[in-house]
């Protein structure tokens, strides 16, 4: 396996007024292609920071981050904008769906950024959709979808484009068991079967079950790194 | 284009309160359209017919009148090609709301105003009659007139010799304004100044000229023309003034307040509520949509793309409801002019009110637009994201 994320000494201080508060600090980490990582850690250990910074949300204040050879600690706002849009896919706790738009529609977003015609972003998207069971759910707006469907239409909108990396932030936060399970189900087959990389913060044990490794995070250090 | 679909979402993404906000938007350019239709109702600025003709009045009074043998002496200046003169005669009819616009006129008054379209056998029979009166088409219809009818008009400044301010008149033409004239060419009542001088009980003034019409045989010459037609009466008791027609219909219109004026500090109160009441919905619906533009950029949009999307969210919804504005000022101005009875002769929404509209529009929707644009822009991602 390559080394899909190669994260060296890695420090994030934010200021809050007059104050510093250095959320990660010194953070080694590898992780290979086609993996499927979860963090985990009490609230305030730094884990969205950490997922924040994998996937080029937010910039370090040291050390080094390279995501498939590139340093992306390196690249301005623009360049960072433009790197998402290619490489990764997000999945939020709350799905964070447009409201005014239909599934259809907002999984084809990510697409809006490429050079595709529109005929091509609509087959796109309705792979997309097909892919993780709602192609019959195209034409409805996210009010009128379950919390497991919404979540499932980030996820084809995570995926739409063929990221090389997933990020994902608490994504069954906000579900039933039952309607968690189907998401983390489905997520272990982007890995397994379409080699999907993913990154997951979750607080559920259960969820992190899922995952090929669970890395502990505590006051913004790496404190364990076990196989699931 | 491509986001277009987005930006359209956004702005109903509260249906009532962008509906509300396009009523404001509406009314604020449907009153833009019809101020300015007034502004041009008493503007002669666009037209370009009379340039080649000067007026001379008196240089004190336009109530003032000019001597009748001012004509001849004006006729020998070099450069002059014909004058005629005409006299206001204050004509109501019937009613004293019914203002008409009625002059006395020389005999070569039609040579001189070519755009009025008389045809030849009606122009004939008002040479031949002398209480004979041709009336422009617009206020003929106003009060039902045809060719024949015998119209009674009632002086408010001129009685006749007996005593009497009703001046009987025979409708022998009705002509039609050729294109390019003035506004209100085709709501004028016209007839002999010869009946005016003959029959009315001022006889000094119904002798006299309200004010001279010099038809310059070259535009250009209007200026030494001018000059020297002033010349003839300087230090005289009836010194004159002359001015180009522009001008003289100019400053006859500021008698009433400068028009202008009045509708660019209307217009200017409005648009301002329109640009605090607007920025202030735009600034709230962009805040309310926070977590959405962070979205957005976390998936790879742009600042700059965010920024434009919010500003061409602004000016959409200055376009449409301004569009939607104008064109029912379209539809509304030929309904208040022809309600009331021609007095108010305002023009239709012209291509230069609709080009003036719209860069109103995009202008103020590009205002509005700026400040919630600037803040999308720059928006954090992941304080945003945590609702900070």
């Amino acid at each position: 396996m390559t080394t899909l994320i190669d994260i060296q000494d890695l420090s994030k201080v934010y200021e809050r007024g007059r104050q510093k508060v250095e959320v990660l600090h010194g953070v080694n980490l590898t992780i290979e292609e086609g993996d499927f990582l979860a963090l985990m850690g009490p609230s305030g250990s730094g884990k969205t920071t950490l997922l924040n910074l994998i996937g080029g949300l937010d910039t370090p204040t040291s050390g080094s981050l390279a995501v498939a050879g590139e340093r992306i600690d390196r690249l301005g706002a623009g360049a960072l904008a433009r790197w998402r849009a290619a490489h990764v896919g997000f999945v939020f706790q709350f799905y964070n769906l447009m409201p005014m738009l239909t599934a259809q529609r907002n999984v084809e977003l990510p697409l809006l950024l490429t050079k595709l015609t529109a005929a091509q972003r609509r087959t796109n998207a309705s792979i997309a959709l097909q892919l993780v069971g709602l192609d019959d759910r195209a034409s409805h707006k996210p009010s009128e979808l379950s919390g497991g469907q919404q979540q499932r239409v980030a996820i084809a909108r995570a995926i739409v484009s063929d990221p090389t990396l997933l990020v994902c932030d608490e994504p069954t936060g906000d579900l039933d068991r039952q309607s968690a399970e189907d998401i983390l189900g489905l997520l272990r087959e982007l890995n397994r079967e379409h080699g999907k990389t993913i990154v997951m913060v979750t607080h559920d044990p259960k969820a992190a079950e899922y995952a090929n490794h669970t890395l502990h995070l505590d006051k913004g250090s790496l404190v364990e790194h076990a196989a699931a | 284009m491509k986001y277009m679909h987005l930006i359209w979402a956004a702005l109903f993404r509260r249906k009532t309160r962008t509906f509300f906000t396009l009523a404001s938007i509406l009314a604020a350019f449907l009153l833009f359209g019809m101020l300015d239709a007034t502004r041009a109702a008493f503007s002669s600025g666009d037209s370009v017919t009379g340039v080649d003709r000067l007026i001379t009045t008196s240089r004190y009074s336009i109530i003032q009148s000019l001597p009748a043998s001012l004509a001849a002496r004006i006729q020998a200046i070099p450069g002059v090609k014909a004058v005629g003169g005409s006299n206001w005669f204050g004509g109501i009819y019937q009613d004293p709301k019914n203002v008409v616009l009625s002059f006395a006129v020389s005999d070569n008054y039609l040579d001189i105003y070519h755009e009025i379209d008389l045809p030849a056998d009606q122009r004939k029979v008002f040479e031949a009659t002398r209480t004979g009166a041709i009336v422009g088409e617009a206020l003929a219809k106003r009060f039902g007139w045809k060719i024949g009818d015998k119209v009674p008009l009632q002086s408010t400044i001129f009685p006749q010799r007996s005593g009497d301010k009703t001046w009987p008149f025979d409708i022998v033409g009705i002509y039609k304004p050729a294109p390019g004239a003035a506004n209100g060419t085709d709501q004028q009542f016209l007839f002999h100044h010869k009946y005016f001088e003959d029959a009315n009980a001022f006889r000094s003034i119904g002798t006299n000229v309200g004010w001279y019409i010099v038809q310059l045989t070259s535009a250009d010459k209007a200026d030494s023309v001018a000059r020297a037609i002033d010349a003839l009466s300087a230090n005289s008791d009836h010194e004159t003034k002359t001015q180009t027609e522009q001008a003289f219909n100019a400053s006859f219109a500021k008698q009433l307040g400068d028009i202008g004026l009045i509708v660019s500090a209307i217009m200017g109160a409005v648009f301002f509520t329109l640009i605090l009441l607007t920025g202030n919905t735009m600034a709230q619906a962009v805040r309310e949509r926070t977590s959405e533009l962070a979205v957005l950029k976390t998936i790879g949009f742009s600042s700059r793309s965010v920024l434009g999307m919010v500003l061409a969210e602004g000016i959409l919804l200055l376009v449409l409801g301004g569009v939607l504005g104008l064109a029912l000022a379209g539809i509304v101005v030929p309904i208040v002019a022809k309600g009331s009875g021609g007095m108010l002769n305002l023009p239709p929404i012209g291509l230069q009110t609709w080009l003036t509209g719209l860069a109103l529009m995009v202008a103020i929707g590009a205002l509005v637009g700026a400040l919630p644009a600037r803040r999308a822009m720059r928006l954090n991602i992941v304080d945003a994201l945590a609702g900070r």
